[in-house]
């Protein structure tokens, strides 16, 4: 039963949003060995990562962040520049969106994509942290696949829509207009609907 | 120590009136079905007839032109849906009307039906606004034809409180033969509405938004207007809307209605007021922000705000926290991640769509809330701003 104190958020969320962990105060004098920035502010988030790193051991010794964006977008960068303190580059690197909404007990299902941004965020401040220290080879590039060849919509902008709410293959029609000229491709983005709504929402 | 609580959404709903509730809980021991001919439906029948007295004399309408419904919605969704009614028992004459006209920024149950309206084959045409929410009048007089079925223009806007000219638009409307309905939910019982000046064919009133009860509201048919039923199989409202009536929300819809007639003028004064107060002290407290809607044609207690860099999400539940309610004027919080289809509207960027904040006062608002709010609201940005990439960084 709901009652006047529940948010839509667990507590974990709001206890961040209330109290958020280290917010990068002082953008000037904080020198950050990376930074990432992702989102956009037309979209309603946007989200900046900075980490200082510990060179010699290849751990993550500090990272603050600033967010625009709700409550969630707020509480998942707070909540995640917490997870990565100590955790080796590689570790960071591969969190996903799912450890970040389960370390703040779920998360609203049309707020997942918050998560999502953190975690875009923070592997874009390692790719620019591997890119200012001389180690550009390590930057795992991130290559969009054009699955709708007619109005060029790529897996990359399928998952945005499903993150956004898009559950079939008509719900991601209407964000993208993908398939709305020969068509040939709605099994495949059928099937990778499918896989993304797995991906993300399964428990 | 009881957490202050100070409740600054009245144009989402208000809190009932004391004197409605009184009535109400009156009203719930007439049992009776209004229908029966016995001493029980009787008395619950008369009950209502007052009511409807009540409703039609504070807009000038005769009584027999007020219907009692659901709400603000359904009576929207009637007036619309009317159109396309397939049936050949209908007697509604607009049949030959292959279009409908409406605007921009209509509350979603006008938007919704419309869409629905062109599934079904009509045209709609949707009237762009200015800046400052007031509808395109070169764009209606281009649009509406001898074609056009019905022009539904809402009186007063929900999140940016502008007021439109009726009056001009009803005449251009008329001018072409189109029937005219107006979504006065906002409207009914905050300015002074008269469908006789108005002219209006159709018009939708809502009883929550004017300390009555949720769950009622009412629509003014013109007499000798054509119309047809959204909800069929009763004789009640004349056949106009089947169901047994809601005695118990009818009386609270009279009742608030009554007490607006009373209250309504001098607290429209109090609140403009209170609204000069909260403007400047927004203004003076907190830097790059922008205020929204219409200056002078715009409902006394609404205040549209936008915050640069500051996201409304963030802002409402951190205002929350303080006891402090508002609503954003995006969607956001209620599940659409979309910025608001009426700020849009109006010209406004996506970007300070999303960091504005809507400020409804009411009956019940005092000056000594609006100093704490004032007090309150520059921290809270503040701390939201602090955090911000798109403060930090507009400002660097």
């Amino acid at each position: 039963m709901s009652s006047p104190n529940d948010w839509v958020y667990t507590e974990k969320v709001k206890e961040h949003f209330m109290q958020p962990k280290n917010i990068l105060m002082d953008e000037e004098n904080y020198k950050a060995d990376g930074k990432g920035v992702v989102g956009n502010i037309k979209c309603g988030d946007q989200m900046m990562m900075a980490i200082k790193v510990d060179q010699a051991k290849g751990i993550i010794a500090d990272c603050k962040w600033k967010t625009y964006g709700c409550a969630s977008a707020i509480a998942s960068t707070s909540v995640l520049s917490e997870m990565v303190k100590g955790m080796t580059l590689e570790q960071a690197y591969h969190l996903s969106p799912k450890d970040v909404a389960k370390e703040l007990g779920n998360l609203p299902e049309h707020k997942i994509h918050c998560s999502v941004l953190g975690d875009k965020a923070l592997r874009a401040a390692i790719n620019d942290y591997y890119v200012w220290h001389g180690m550009a080879d390590k930057v795992q590039k991130e290559a969009a696949r054009i699955v709708c060849q007619c109005m060029n919509i790529t897996d990359h902008e399928i998952e945005d829509a499903v993150l956004e709410g898009a559950r079939t293959f008509y719900e991601l029609q209407e964000r993208t207009k993908i398939g709305t000229v020969c068509g040939q491709c709605k099994d495949e983005a059928t099937h990778m609907v499918e896989t993304f709504i797995k991906k993300h929402f399964e428990k | 120590m009881t957490k202050r609580l100070v409740y600054l959404d009245h144009n989402a709903t208000t809190p009932i009136h004391p004197e409605v509730k009184r009535a109400m809980s009156e009203a719930m021991d007439l049992f009776g079905n209004p229908s029966s001919l016995h001493e029980f439906g009787r008395k619950a029948k008369s009950l209502i007839e007052k009511a409807r007295e009540t409703v039609a004399e504070f807009i000038s309408a005769d009584s027999e032109e007020i219907i009692f419904v659901g709400s603000g919605s359904e009576a929207n969704n009637t007036v619309l849906s009317m159109l396309a009614c397939p049936s050949s028992r209908c007697m509604c004459t607009h049949k030959r009307a292959v279009g409908i006209i409406t605007t921009t920024i209509e509350h979603p149950c006008v938007l919704e039906a419309a869409k629905c309206l062109e599934d079904r084959g009509f045209s709609v045409d949707y009237l762009k606004v200015d800046q400052t929410g007031k509808v395109d009048l070169d764009q209606l007089k281009k649009t509406v034809t001898e074609k056009t079925g019905i022009v539904s223009v809402m009186m007063a806007n929900n999140e940016i409180g502008t007021i439109q000219d009726m009056k001009t638009i009803e005449k251009i409307i008329h001018e072409q033969g189109a029937m005219f309905h107006t979504d006065a939910v906002q409207a009914v019982g905050k300015i002074p509405v008269n469908v006789r000046e108005l002219n209006a064919d159709f018009l939708t009133i809502s009883a929550h938004k004017v300390y009555g009860p949720k769950g009622v509201g009412a629509l003014y048919i013109k007499n000798g207007i054509s119309f047809c039923p959204m909800i069929r199989g009763g004789h009640q409202e004349r056949g106009r809307r089947a169901g047994t009536e809601n005695t118990i929300g009818i009386v609270g819809l009279g009742k608030a209605i009554e007490l607006r007639k009373i209250e309504m003028t001098d607290e429209e004064k109090r609140l403009l007021g209170l609204k000069a107060i909260l403007r400047k002290g927004l203004e003076e407290k907190i830097p790059d922000i922008h205020f929204n809607g219409h200056p002078t044609d715009c409902l006394a207690g609404t205040l549209s705000v936008s915050f640069e860099g500051a996201e409304g999400e963030a802002i409402l539940l951190y205002l929350d926290l303080e006891g402090i309610a508002v609503s954003t004027g995006s969607a956001c919080a209620s599940g659409s991640l979309d910025p608001s289809h009426v700020l849009l509207a109006t010209g406004m960027s996506a970007e300070r769509a999303h960091g504005t904040i809507r400020l409804s006062m009411g009956r019940q608002t005092t000056e000594e809330e609006i100093r704490y709010v004032l007090d309150v609201f520059p921290k809270v940005i503040q701390k939201v701003r602090d955090m911000s990439t798109a403060y930090s960084r507009r400002k660097s």
